[in-house]
């Protein structure tokens, strides 16, 4: 089994290698003259107006935070799901048929939690803004 | 392999190592070449749905046109801009090269080929090419431009909301296999379309679906390419990228089809899978699974030159709203059918044929849809003239 991962290794290692070895052989032969204009920020061919590190929204926190909160959960699924075929038919299939279901529906009340408070929601403006003017 | 190791004065693990090393270089190798030729299929398709004639002076039909590519990009000058977070931005394209070479280790080429068979398969398979989301926060953040930012943003909202469902939509068909090494799922399923864990029953349909859709997403591919949408962010997360570096986003974006593709086929239809009779001939499976993995990128392919863009809010909705409830209804469903099919397995003959079944009559249905279509269309070109 080891020797299984020593090949995710190797292939990590080749890789970044090829990576590598193609940007040195590349820098060997191609032109380096920047200049001021070729290190200038595209922004539309107009001069860049203040720093590229802006804020941006905070709903890609929040599409984070859920995110992590699945994934774990997945990640914790991944088990129980190999070995049900072994538990059903060794007839312990209900058994693990129940606590896998425990546990998926205690999250997916969180998961409904979060879809009531809008926080599936990407843009929450468009629909008041599309109310808006039906009324008027 | 022991007694040549020690026949030539050697440790064996010395031996072993430089196997590893010839496999991987030989994987990277092929990976380079089948994404440049994915590059060449790809505009080659898109010519032929554009009435245009796409690619066709380099080589016969065009084919050596990625090699041309490959070596401008190689020689052009590479740029950084000004006020750029340099580490991250030389860093970038390794993690995107990394989080798409890495799942060669445990692609199979045809049935029992494969580098290494890891028992966790699947499991390292999407664990290691969510290393992508980071690449492409970085190059986005790394760049000092407003586009990458937003460009790189948004991939990593997108990539991660569809992480989800394509982690989800794999579960069922593991339910089945009772395995996450690849041989091992590829082993649970047969060489006939109603032994394919697609076809197995309804609920492996829908996650087999999700898992298509999902990967889509995944792949940045139309119609959730929102990170690269060209309209909105000039380029997406490479705007400010050139020469070598820009070439690796696009190789790994491409070998991600392949990649796409080859999981698709080992997980959901049938691998490699030969019948009895042909069983002998190893190479034929090598054969039958590059031609599913093909069929696959092709589809991909078409559909991404067939579909407009998805509107941000609309892809966040069908992620979060949509794929995920039903990626549960088909876990719990393969779940209780699994339970069902312990006391009546009277259900598992009938249900993979009436599958099958149901997607010929489908695809009958498109092929009946589309000879409609042409007929109209033959018909106003004739009025007209």
């Amino acid at each position: 089994m080891l020797e299984n991962f020593a090949y995710v290794f190797t292939f990590l290692i080749v890789g970044i290698g090829f990576v590598a070895l193609n940007l040195f052989v590349s820098s060997l032969i191609r032109p380096n003259n920047p200049n001021e204009q070729k290190e200038t920020v595209y922004d539309c061919g107009e001069l860049p107006v203040g720093p590229g590190f802006t804020q941006f929204n905070m709903r890609f926190y929040l599409v984070a935070f859920v995110f992590v909160i699945f994934d774990v959960e997945i990640a914790f699924m991944y088990p129980v799901t190999v070995i049900f075929k072994d538990m059903v038919n060794s007839g312990w299939g209900i058994l693990a048929f129940v606590e896998i279901a425990l546990f998926i529906i205690i999250l997916l009340v969180g998961f409904i939690y979060a879809w009531s408070q809008g926080g599936l929601e990407w843009a929450k403006s468009i629909k008041s803004q599309f109310e808006k003017t039906q009324d008027t | 392999m022991e007694a040549f190791a020690v026949s030539l004065g050697v440790h064996i693990y010395l031996v072993k190592a430089i196997i590893m090393f010839i496999i991987a270089a030989l994987s990277v190798t092929f990976m380079a070449v089948i994404s440049g030729l994915t590059t060449w299929f790809e505009r080659r398709i898109a010519g032929r749905m554009q009435s245009r004639i796409g690619p066709n002076r380099v080589g016969p039909q065009g084919l050596l046109q990625f090699v041309a590519d490959a070596v401008k990009l190689f020689m052009k000058e590479d740029l950084i801009p000004k006020g750029a977070d340099r580490l991250l931005f030389k860093m970038s394209p390794y993690l995107c090269m990394i989080g798409v070479f890495a799942p060669f280790v445990v692609l199979p080429w045809g049935m029992g080929i494969i580098a290494a068979d890891l028992n966790v398969g699947v499991l390292y398979l999407i664990s290691i090419t969510a290393l992508v989301v980071v690449g492409t926060l970085m190059a986005g953040w790394g760049s000092n431009n407003k586009w990458s930012l937003l460009g790189g943003m948004r991939s990593a909202a997108q990539i991660v909301s569809y992480e989800i469902p394509v982690a989800m939509g794999l579960l069922p068909s593991i339910l089945f296999a009772g395995s996450l090494s690849m041989i091992g799922l590829m082993n649970a399923q047969g060489w006939a379309p109603w032994q394919w864990s697609a076809f197995q029953n309804p609920f492996t349909m829908i996650a087999f679906l999700i898992f298509f859709t999902g990967s889509l997403a995944e792949g940045n591919r139309v119609p959730f390419d929102l990170p690269e949408a060209e309209s909105e962010l000039v380029s997406g997360f490479n705007t400010e990228y050139s020469g070598f570096r820009f070439a690796v986003y696009f190789l790994a974006e491409w070998a991600n089809l392949y990649v796409i593709g080859a999981l698709t086929t080992a997980v959901f239809l049938g691998g490699g899978n030969l019948p009895e009779a042909l069983q002998p001939y190893w190479y034929l499976s090598i054969f039958l699974f590059l031609l599913k993995t093909f069929f696959i990128m092709f589809v991909i392919i078409w559909l991404r030159w067939t579909l407009p863009r998805f509107r941000i809010d609309q892809l966040m909705d069908l992620s979060w709203k949509y794929l995920l409830p039903l990626s549960f209804i088909a876990f719990f469903g393969q779940a209780v059918y699994m339970l069902i099919d312990h006391q009546f397995p009277v259900i598992d003959m009938v249900t993979g044929p009436i599958m099958f079944l149901i997607f010929l009559l489908v695809l009958l249905k498109f092929f009946y849809r589309v000879a409609i279509n042409f007929r109209e269309q033959n018909k106003t070109v004739n009025t007209r003239a």
